[in-house]
């Protein structure tokens, strides 16, 4: 899980990566498509996350 | 922009005010309790909110309408730079995902209703005690007055003046507040939720189409921004320590409000919140594309008094009256459902962590929702009065220290669900040192939340609150090392 978390967050985080306006996708800039995409993203590793952790309640 | 009253939208708008207005009032009645006269009923519905009313609730409560009118109005004004909200959103779901059925499980097994029941059972003191809830309670009421700022946005648009609407509006919702607690937000979350994803995606699928497409609107957004010499589609060079610790301090605070804990608290079990983690992304989303209205407002040439009309001004500019009107019903209701849980979250504080705790120890279970009703009704007063009477630009100052302030009660609330170590002395301390050092370096660069660091011949602007939560946690570890043993008082 903290590896996890700590993935999202650099991804997201470390800004040099996806600062730029190419590649263009549906007339999205980069820096936007980029960071639209990671909420799917992180919603789906979460969802892994969740199933495979013991469910104690 | 227009400020003719338009019938059709008019009449759209009222439709649905009286619509969530009549639900707030049945709310009472809706998964009927034994009794609404105990604290955990009237104001965490029972401790059995499942996953989708969780999810509208958190949901609701959480993006506001002052998000909806802000972040487009921000991005409007500076671009990329606005866009913090996007990854500060989205960091924030592994953290709840994490911490959250932690912090709920405390709370469930010894019935805690406030981050301060949580604190004062885990160290004993009556010290941090008052410190935690303190901060909440001065941190949420900026967040009270700002949705409001929302709301009069689209009352100006709809043509209506004065302060008599936003005064009707919020008397009624502190009425079906007082009788139904949080059952009325969590019924009306469903409504407002539903209709701003409609309005959302109709803005984003239909707005671009008659703009000539997104790399139409972009590039309209970035002529304007070069011509105006502010603003940029892209982050500056000094911009990205600024930008991404923005985006991961407001994600550590975010669910240290007391409004959103009492999201938490409400649901019916730690899955219920891991689930919520997985599915309350789509609200990002929804903000993420909202924010580019902003840009839009940039593509349809509009011309504004203030950066806060882009929004209300795009959906009249460009959708039929009667969908503006539905619109602005959107965000006027998405104004009153975070209004509600706030001044119940707040309300909670006073009641369990002043009144109980100073007043009266004693109080029965009636006795406290009866106080905490009461609280709960001169919150939204005192809200309602800042708005009026105060300018805006205060209640904007207070929510950006509310950030910092809210920020330093996390080593208190959190670390104590891992390790006994701490003990409370040095967590005040340390919250002491975060809350009034924060509080200086805002004031020294004049109101801004961000503070220049040199680090050799590196500079770079960093984040005050998260500056400060650093200095908070060095602050309680050293001293904890350093402290006798002997000193813990744990109850």
């Amino acid at each position: 899980m903290d590896k996890r978390f700590g993935t999202a967050a650099c991804w997201l985080l470390v800004i040099p990566y996806y600062n730029s306006h190419d590649p263009v996708l549906l007339g999205f800039p980069f820096f936007y498509w980029y960071q639209l995409a990671w909420v799917p993203i992180t919603a789906i590793l979460t969802w892994i996350a969740y199933r495979s952790m013991r469910h104690d309640d | 922009m227009m400020t003719d009253i338009d019938p059709t939208a008019l009449s759209v708008f009222i439709f649905f005010l009286a619509l969530v207005t009549v639900m707030g009032f049945v709310a009472a009645r809706w998964r009927r309790p034994k009794t609404l006269a105990h604290i955990d009923e009237w104001d965490l519905g029972g401790r059995t909110f499942g996953t989708w009313i969780t999810w509208f609730l958190v949901g609701g409560d959480f993006y506001t309408a002052y998000t909806v009118i802000a972040v487009p109005a921000l991005v409007y004004t500076v671009g990329a730079y606005g866009f913090f909200a996007l990854p500060y959103t989205i960091v924030v779901y592994p953290f709840v995902f994490m911490v959250m059925p932690l912090l709920w499980r405390r709370a469930k097994d010894h019935g805690y209703v406030t981050a301060g029941d949580i604190v004062h059972g885990q160290y004993g003191s009556r010290a941090l005690e008052l410190a935690v809830p303190l901060t909440g309670g001065i941190a949420a009421m900026p967040h009270i007055a700002l949705p409001l700022v929302g709301m009069t946005a689209v009352v100006k648009a709809l043509g209506l003046h004065g302060e008599l609407p936003l005064a009707v509006a919020f008397i009624i919702l502190a009425l079906y507040t007082y009788s139904a607690g949080l059952r009325a937000p969590a019924l009306i979350a469903f409504v407002k939720d539903i209709m701003i994803y409609i309005v959302v995606i109709a803005a984003i699928a239909l707005i671009p189409a008659k703009l000539g497409g997104y790399a139409n609107v972009f590039a309209a957004a970035d002529a304007d921004f070069k011509a105006k010499g502010a603003g940029s589609l892209l982050l500056g060079g000094n911009q990205y320590v600024a930008y991404a610790t923005l985006a991961l301090g407001s994600a550590l605070a975010a669910f240290m409000y007391p409004h959103t804990l009492t999201g938490i608290f409400a649901s019916n079990s730690g899955n219920t919140i891991r689930k919520n983690a997985v599915l309350l992304p789509a609200y990002t989303l929804l903000l993420g594309l909202l924010a580019l209205l902003g840009y839009m407002g940039h593509a349809a040439n509009l011309k504004l008094d203030s950066a806060n009309d882009v929004v209300p001004a795009l959906f009249q500019t460009l959708f039929s009256s009667w969908f503006a009107g539905f619109a602005f019903a959107a965000i006027a209701i998405g104004a009153l459902v975070p209004a509600a849980v706030m001044s119940i979250g707040a309300a909670n504080l006073f009641t369990r962590n002043f009144w109980k705790a100073y007043v009266d120890p004693q109080v029965s279970d009636a006795g406290e929702a009866k106080v905490a009703k009461m609280t709960s009704l001169v919150v939204k007063v005192g809200a309602l009065l800042v708005i009026i009477f105060l300018p805006t630009q205060f209640a904007l100052d207070l929510q950006l220290l509310g950030g910092i302030w809210i920020l330093q009660t996390l080593p208190a609330l959190v670390f104590g669900l891992y390790t006994k170590w701490f003990r409370a002395p040095a967590l005040l301390a340390g919250w002491a040192v975060g809350f009034f050092g924060g509080t200086y370096l805002v004031w020294d660069a004049g109101w801004k939340p961000l503070h220049a660091v040199a680090l050799g011949d590196v500079n770079f602007t960093v984040y005050t609150g998260l500056l400060a939560l650093a200095a908070n946690i060095v602050v309680s570890v050293i001293l904890n090392a350093v402290m006798p043993a002997r000193a813990t008082a744990r109850a």
